[in-house]
C-alpha cells in the first residue's frame, strides 16, 4: 500500500496526536481484510503534532466513533483517487454500542445483549442507564 | 407509553397535580374505591422491599383494582435467569400497569423501554425511586402548605443516599429552596449532584458535620440511614452509622416549627422517643406515599388510555 495514495478509502486527518490508536482500536481497524496505516507525530503547521489515519478499502466509518474521540479531526473520502466528500465530524448526542459502562451495579452488566448507550451532557457522556460517567 | 423511572420525568405540573389527587383521595377515599374496578397492577419485585410493595399493593387495592405479584422466590431466579426486557414483555400481555422493584441501576428505563405498558419505578438500585419523592413532597405540602422559600436539611448518608439526591432535585425547582448538607466528610453530597442539580438552579447551600448547629434555622429536617451494603469496610460503616442521632434532647434546640421527615426504615438515627413529637412525619411519609402512589397509577392509567 502507497500510503500517500489512496484509491478508493477514507482518510482521516487532524488527529490530535496520541489519539490515532484508540480510534484504530474503536473503528475496530485492526483487521485482517483492510489496508490502514496509522501515521503517528506527523508535524502539522496549525496542530505542532497530529495523527493520520488512511484506509484503503471503501469500508463503512462509524463517524459518531471519530466524533467521541476526536471532534475535530476531518474526514475526506476518496474515490478512484479523488478527493469526492469532507464530512463534518460532531461530537454525538448519543453513543450506541461503542464504549461500555464500568459501573458493576449497571443494568448492563446483567440484561443479555443490552446495548451500551451514552449521552452527551454538560460534562461528557453518561451512561443512559445509570448516569455513570465514561472514562 | 408514559412511564415514571426518575421524578424529574414528571413537571411541577404534574406534581402539582398528583398532589391534588391525592388530597381530594384523603377527603374523600369512597369517591376513589371502584375507580379501578377490573384493573391489575404487577409488583416486579427482583430484591425484597416488603414496604413498598405492600404500599403499591395497598394502593391498587383502595383504588378497587387487582394486583399479581412474582413470589420473591421466582424473583430471585429471575434475577439469574430471565432478562428484565422478556419479564416485562410477558407480563405485559396480563396486567394494567407495573411497579418494579430491581438491584440494577437503570433496570427500570430496560422495562419502561420493553413493555406495553406503563411502568413505575419502584427503586432500581441505587440509581432511582420516584414514589418515595412523591410521598416526600405530599408531606412536604401537607405539613407546610407551600414549596417555596423552604430551608431543608439533609443530615445523613448524602454520598450514596438516592432519597436525598432525587429531593434536592425536585425541590431546586421551586423558588427561594435552601439546603443544608449535613454529613461525615466520607458521605458528603457528590460533587456531580452539586454541579447537575443545585449549581444550574441557583441553589443556596451550605455543608457542615453538624447537625444540632445546623437545626434552629431549618424548616425541614430529613435524616438518612448509613446503610451498611454500601461500605466494602465494616469498621467504615461502624465508625460512621452513629455519627448522627436524633434524640428528644436535641428536638429541643429545633424549630417549633421544623418537621422531621426519614425515608424508612431506620435503623438508631432517630430515636424512638422522638415518635411522639408532632414534629415527627416519618410515618406520615408512609400513609402519604400510598396516596400518591394512587394519584399516579391512575394519571398513567389515565394516559395509556386504559381508565
Ligand atoms: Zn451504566
Amino acid at each position: 500500500m502507497n500510503i500517500d495514495s489512496i484509491r478508493n478509502g477514507i482518510v482521516i486527518d487532524h488527529i490530535s496526536a496520541g489519539k490515532g490508536m484508540k480510534l484504530v482500536s474503536l473503528l475496530e481497524l485492526d483487521r485482517d481484510d483492510v489496508s490502514v496505516a496509522i501515521i503517528k507525530n506527523v508535524h502539522s503547521q496549525k496542530m505542532g503534532k497530529k495523527d493520520i489515519i488512511k484506509i484503503d478499502a471503501d469500508i463503512p466509518v462509524n463517524l459518531d466513533v471519530i466524533g467521541y474521540v476526536d471532534p475535530d479531526a476531518t474526514v475526506n473520502v476518496i474515490k478512484d483517487g479523488v478527493l469526492v466528500e469532507k464530512k463534518t465530524i460532531e461530537r454525538p448526542k448519543i453513543l450506541t454500542g461503542v464504549i461500555r459502562c464500568k459501573n458493576p451495579r449497571c443494568i448492563t452488566t446483567t440484561e443479555q445483549e443490552l446495548k451500551h448507550v451514552f449521552c452527551l451532557r454538560d460534562d461528557g457522556y453518561r451512561c443512559m442507564y445509570c448516569e455513570t460517567k465514561a472514562e | 407509553m408514559r412511564s415514571v423511572i426518575d421524578v424529574l420525568d414528571l413537571s411541577v405540573e404534574e406534581i402539582d397535580e398528583l398532589i391534588e389527587t391525592a388530597e381530594d383521595i384523603i377527603a374523600d377515599p369512597d369517591k376513589y374505591a371502584h375507580v379501578c374496578d377490573r384493573k391489575k397492577l404487577a409488583t416486579l419485585f427482583f430484591e425484597p422491599s416488603t414496604r413498598t410493595r405492600m404500599s403499591f399493593e395497598a394502593a391498587m387495592y383502595e383504588l378497587g383494582g387487582h394486583v399479581i405479584s412474582m413470589s420473591e422466590a421466582n424473583s430471585s431466579s429471575a434475577a439469574k435467569g430471565e432478562s428484565v426486557a422478556d419479564t416485562v414483555k410477558t407480563v405485559s400481555n396480563y396486567v394494567d400497569i407495573i411497579a418494579m422493584r430491581h438491584p440494577k441501576e437503570g433496570a427500570a428505563l430496560v422495562a419502561a423501554n420493553n413493555a406495553s405498558i406503563p411502568v413505575i419505578n419502584a427503586g432500581d438500585g441505587g440509581h432511582c425511586h420516584p414514589t418515595q419523592t412523591l410521598a416526600d413532597l405530599l408531606t412536604i405540602h401537607r405539613e407546610k402548605k407551600h414549596f417555596d422559600n423552604l430551608t431543608i436539611g439533609f443530615c445523613g448518608d448524602l454520598k450514596f443516599g438516592r432519597t436525598v439526591h432525587s429531593l434536592c432535585g425536585a425541590m431546586a425547582r421551586y423558588p427561594g429552596s435552601k439546603f443544608v448538607l449535613i454529613s461525615p466528610e466520607e458521605l458528603k453530597l457528590p460533587s456531580y449532584v452539586k454541579r447537575n442539580v443545585l449549581d444550574p438552579a441557583g441553589i443556596q447551600y451550605t455543608q457542615t458535620t453538624d447537625l444540632e448547629d445546623s437545626m434552629e434555622n431549618l424548616d425541614i429536617l430529613y435524616m438518612t440511614r448509613v446503610q451498611r451494603e454500601r461500605f466494602f469496610n465494616e469498621e467504615d460503616y461502624l465508625r460512621l452509622k452513629d455519627r448522627y442521632i436524633l434524640t428528644a434532647e436535641k428536638m429541643k434546640k429545633a424549630p417549633e416549627s421544623m418537621i422531621v421527615m426519614h425515608p424508612l426504615p431506620r435503623v438508631n438515627e432517630i430515636s424512638v422517643a422522638v415518635d411522639d413529637d408532632p414534629r415527627a412525619c416519618y410515618f406520615k411519609q408512609v400513609l402519604n406515599g400510598k396516596y400518591m402512589r394512587m394519584a399516579l397509577i391512575m394519571k398513567l392509567l389515565k394516559e395509556a388510555g386504559r381508565l
